[in-house]
């Protein structure tokens, strides 16, 4: 016999789906098959069970092959290097649970570590954006139930957050939106002539890297002032069209990912964006969304505020927190040369830092706790494979409207395996001890 | 469990008509008992005051808009000195939106031991509660938010108060919350449109529903299911000249009412900040107050508490379950504005705030709330607070101290104002000498508050059986004479003891102590059409489901304590 479990959160991306139903064996070891999870999510559950995944923690030798030692030794060696560095990097965050990364911030703040997480590489403009102008926004089932005008501005959720269509933003059938798709007039902003683009119904092929343009002359057209004939490409009528489409709905949401916030103009971009839709709301009401990728990157920034103040780039090292991106994150530490150690958990900067960056991870004494054999594990000292966060463990997430969902525990880890939490409790108490201070 | 005697100290305390005898407080396993052994720990208390630890009735400290607080505005955290850690203390900054462990330590600091988050979002239930667990020290319980809520509307509309009880006993099991919050009923979800609803009698669009029969049906729901605090109600139009008449017709929806608990309660409304509902004029140039107006009814009508929400002449962050309010706000100051609309539920709003002593309408809403708290007949009706961070940070509790028990104090303001004339005339502070007692403050910060909330016979208290929180300050009201010492004083608590344990011992913090959460769980009758409706809503209109929805206990408390009803005929 097998049992069916539902309500299961897919910890694969933002959209952080809640309703995946997983076969598992009868023994609760093996899961069969995964349903409702789209292609990604699937697969990621599935992976749990792959043959060959490392279960035990590892140091790299001299020759570059790996040592197996325990879960305990790679815990002293990470207390160990944290300990020793003026100021250790602690970095990812965004694939494990916030319990994780709370024990994770009580470990920085006894090192004096700087924390910062994936937000750095693809939010982090947004995240500026909003201490500059705030955000009018509103949680995914506002959308869903009311939304009659939807934009997407620089994201492909049909290859990043493949459900987030049919479960929030286009597909969708809500209370005021009984019609579903036929409730919603669909814009896509995007140079390219994506699958989602494929689906809306006006795709405003915008000049790469004009985005900041484009959004300026749509607050112009709001109020029809004069444009140009183009502006980013687009003919001046279109803008118009547009901008009476928007004014004419009842509520209109505006997603945005990177082709937004990692194009030139980065935070400005979303600053105008905002205020696009801020100023929207004298018209009609609307909200704005960031398409949040992994799919606890929002929750890292929750903790990191209630914990620290700040959403990311958190530097401790100076005894009280300090807060400036550019200074305090990721990768101008790393390319600046002033971290003396690297830590990272639920991330993979080794595939999406740039090449000088992960130079310096592969110098530095460092630790990647991560379950899987990535870029990352083999650039650093010592690899810490842990049980899946929302497969094996459960553990509090945040969705990308902010929504907190708790993940939950499918199938048992391999046999002797920690959790992320279980081990940062472990690497805890070993820096406790070397710092003499009470637990 | 140790026992402490606190010896000597002027002890104020309503509870037990104690105003500010020489007395000692004993206390034992976590309780205040008569007496204690001779090998209790003694704390010399001479010359100081003792009071209960303080209970706050509404404060914005944990969940999913104060993180935007915290994380849009990284300037606040320049207000006040980020401090670095130190013995059992984490590092803790920000200023009006403190992260989690400084809000403990300023509580801590100022004598308080219980703190009620005032608009817990259900579907943020989770969030709050993940706040709380990091909060050290303080007691917490959260007030989710009703008003605005699809179910509700839908049962009130259709007078089925049976179901909107049952729903009601369901969500507060859910999110583990503590009463009915209620923020401009039918206007923030007119406000999912952009809309409002401004008077008692407005209509919410689609819902076919008044304001006036949502507060009359969630006071009726509150009584059936013997809840231990009152509807706790912040009414429509809050912050517009002339806003009084909605208020007043909002208070009086009250008439009639029987409070109907095992509590001890006696109020069947709590309005709170009601500073921010007691204005006059047309426009901000004939801005006014009407406060006296507003005080004298609550003075007439025992079955209504207030808070104040002073204004403490600082700068802040605003932020509140009134979305249309702070988007009015933000239309006012032009600084930044973040909104969030919460499906089938509730939004709240967040936009920062300079009250500047230098403005003249600023003026007079500090005065508003200082007249109304001097005018009040009966401090167990009337708090202190200041709708933290929305009035002005909590950390000014003190200073409003210092108002209310010095005319002095409050002249000196006064003098201070570029527009002195103008506020003076604008409301009757000017013309009130009356300076509160300790004995009335400690009525408006823990006695009060603590029997509002339901929770008189455990908290605000000093007497022998209640939960021993208790604050002693160094002040010492016999030779005390200048009011500064008050400020000091009650932002430094000498020593602190919750439940028992010293937390604040001789000025510092050496305890993280054992936190509680309350939350109330209510039995009803079942309700099928209540089980099919959640189902339905679940099904089509929620982006979680049904089982994800609740925020399970034993993972986001550390220290739960429920209190359990049976509201089952
Ligand atoms: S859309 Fe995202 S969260 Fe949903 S199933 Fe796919 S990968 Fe998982």
């Amino acid at each position: 016999m097998t049992q069916l479990v539902t309500d299961i959160i897919c910890p694969f991306c933002g959209t952080l789906c809640d309703d995946i139903e997983v076969e598992v064996s009868d023994d609760g070891k093996k899961i069969i098959k995964v349903t409702n999870a789209c292609a990604i999510g699937a697969e990621k559950f599935l992976h749990a069970q792959s043959p060959d995944r490392i279960v035990r923690p590892r140091m790299k030798q001299e020759d570059g092959s790996w040592k197996e030692v325990t879960y305990d030794e790679a815990a002293k060696y990470t207390a160990k290097i944290l300990c020793d560095a003026k100021k250790p990097l602690m970095y990812g965050w965004s694939s494990t649970s916030c319990e994780a990364q709370a024990t994770g911030h009580m470990i920085a703040e006894l090192v004096g570590g700087v924390v910062d997480n994936t937000a750095t590489v693809c939010h982090g403009p947004s995240l500026i954006a909003v201490h500059d102008v705030g955000i009018p926004s509103c949680t995914l089932g506002e959308v869903k139930n009311r939304a009659d005008r939807v934009i997407f501005w620089g994201c492909n959720p049909a290859h990043a957050h493949p459900r987030h269509m049919s479960r929030y933003s286009i597909f969708s059938r809500g209370y005021f939106t009984t019609k579903g798709s036929k409730s919603r007039k669909i814009i896509v902003v995007d140079p390219r002539p994506t699958d989602t683009a494929s689906v809306a119904d006006y795709h405003i092929q915008i000049q790469q890297g004009r985005d900041y343009e484009l959004i300026d002359a749509l607050r112009v057209a709001l109020q029809e002032g004069p444009l140009p004939e183009t502006v980013a490409g687009v003919p001046k009528e279109k803008i118009y069209d547009i901008a009476r489409l928007l004014k004419s709905g009842r509520f209109v949401t505006i997603f945005f990912g990177m082709g937004v916030t990692h194009s030139l103009g980065k935070n400005h971009n979303i600053d105008i964006a905002i205020a696009l839709t801020s100023d929207l709301n004298k018209y009609t009401k609307a909200a704005i969304i960031p398409m949040r990728g992994h799919y606890n990157v929002t929750g890292s920034g929750q903790v990191l505020g209630w914990q620290f103040g700040f959403p990311f780039c958190v530097d401790l090292s100076r005894g009280f927190a300090r807060y400036n991106p550019g200074e305090s994150s990721a990768n101008d530490l790393l390319m600046r040369g002033e971290v003396d150690a690297n830590f990272v958990i639920g991330s993979d900067p080794g595939s999406h830092f740039p090449f000088k960056s992960v130079k310096v991870i592969n110098e530095l004494p460092s630790v990647c706790i991560d379950p899987h054999m990535t870029p990352t594990v083999a650039v650093s000292k010592c690899h810490v494979p842990v049980a899946l966060v929302g497969i094996e463990v459960g553990g509090s997430c945040y969705r990308m409207d902010n929504v907190p969902i708790e993940s939950r525990k499918v199938v048992d880890p391999p046999a002797g395996m920690l959790t992320d939490g279980e081990f940062l409790e472990l690497v805890l108490t070993e820096v406790q001890r070397i710092k003499g201070v009470a637990a | 469990m140790t026992e402490i005697l606190i010896k000597n100290g002027f002890v104020f305390d309503p509870v037990s008509g104690i105003k500010g005898d020489k007395k000692d407080i004993a206390v034992k396993d976590g309780v205040i008992v008569e007496s204690v052994s001779g090998s209790a720990k003694v704390i010399d208390a001479s010359g100081m005051t003792v009071m209960a630890g303080g209970v706050d009735i509404h404060s914005h400290v944990a969940g999913a808009k104060v993180n935007v607080g915290r994380n849009f505005r990284p300037e606040d955290k320049l207000q006040a000195v980020y401090e670095p850690a130190r013995g059992v203390r984490h590092m803790a900054g920000g200023n009006s939106v403190p992260t989690v462990f400084k809000t403990a330590y300023k509580y801590a600091d100022m004598g308080y031991t219980t703190v009620i988050e005032a608009a817990m979002p259900p579907l943020y239930a989770r969030h709050t509660h993940e706040e709380m667990r990091d909060t050290p020290i303080i007691d917490q319980a959260a007030l989710p938010l009703f008003g605005n809520n699809w179910f509700i509307l839908e049962y009130l509309k259709n007078g089925e108060i049976d179901n909107a009880s049952a729903y009601i006993a369901w969500l507060l099991r859910s999110t583990k919350g503590y009463g009915i919050k209620c923020v401009n009923p039918g206007g923030t979800e007119a406000w999912a449109w952009g809309l409002n609803c401004m008077t008692v009698n407005d209509q919410v669009p689609y819902f076919e529903i008044t304001p006036k029969e949502i507060i009359a049906g969630l006071m009726t729901v509150n009584e059936s299911l013997h809840l231990p605090h009152s509807l706790h109600l912040h009414s429509n139009n809050l912050g517009n000249p002339g806003n009084y008449q909605t208020t007043l017709d909002s208070l009086k929806i009250a008439e009639g009412f029987k409070a109907n608990n095992n509590f001890g309660r006696d109020q069947v409304m709590h309005h709170t900040h009601i500073q921010f509902h007691s204005y006059g004029g047309t426009s901000w140039g004939d801005f006014e107050s009407k406060g006296a107006e507003v005080m004298d009814y609550i003075n007439k009508n025992p079955n209504i508490t207030c808070d104040v929400g002073f204004i403490t002449l600082d700068e802040t962050t605003t932020m509140t379950g009134d979305g249309p309010f702070e988007y009015h706000l933000s239309a006012l100051n032009h600084l930044k504005w973040a909104n969030t609309d919460v499906e089938i539920e509730c939004g709240a709003g967040i936009v920062p705030y300079i009250y500047s002593k230098d403005i003249y309408v600023c003026g007079v809403q500090w005065s508003i709330g200082l007249e109304m708290a001097l005018l009040a007949k009966d401090h167990m009706r009337c708090y202190l607070t200041t709708d933290h961070p929305n009035a002005g940070p909590f950390t000014r509790y003190p200073r409003v101290m210092k108002w209310l028990m010095s005319e002095k104090a409050r002249d000196e303001v006064f003098a201070s104002m570029k527009a002195e004339d103008k506020v003076r005339d604008r409301s009757t502070l000017g013309s009130i000498d009356r300076e509160l007692t300790l004995y009335e403050i400690a009525m408006m910060t823990r006695a009060g508050t603590a029997k509002a909330l339901g929770m008189g016979k455990k908290l605000g208290g000093l007497v022998p059986g209640m939960q021993a929180d208790i604050a002693v300050y160094p002040y010492n009201p016999e030779t005390a004479s200048d009011p500064e010492q008050i400020e000091y004083a009650f932002s430094n608590a000498k020593y602190l003891i919750k439940s028992g344990e010293i937390i604040i011992n001789d000025s510092e913090i050496v305890s993280n102590g054992n936190k509680q959460t309350y939350w109330v769980d209510v039995k009803t009758n079942p309700s099928k059409q209540v089980e099919h409706d959640l189902r339905e809503m679940f099904l089509k209109y929620y982006t979680v489901t049904e089982r994800n929805y609740e925020v399970e206990e034993h993972a986001f408390m550390k220290n739960p304590n429920v209190i359990s009803i049976d509201a089952t005929q």
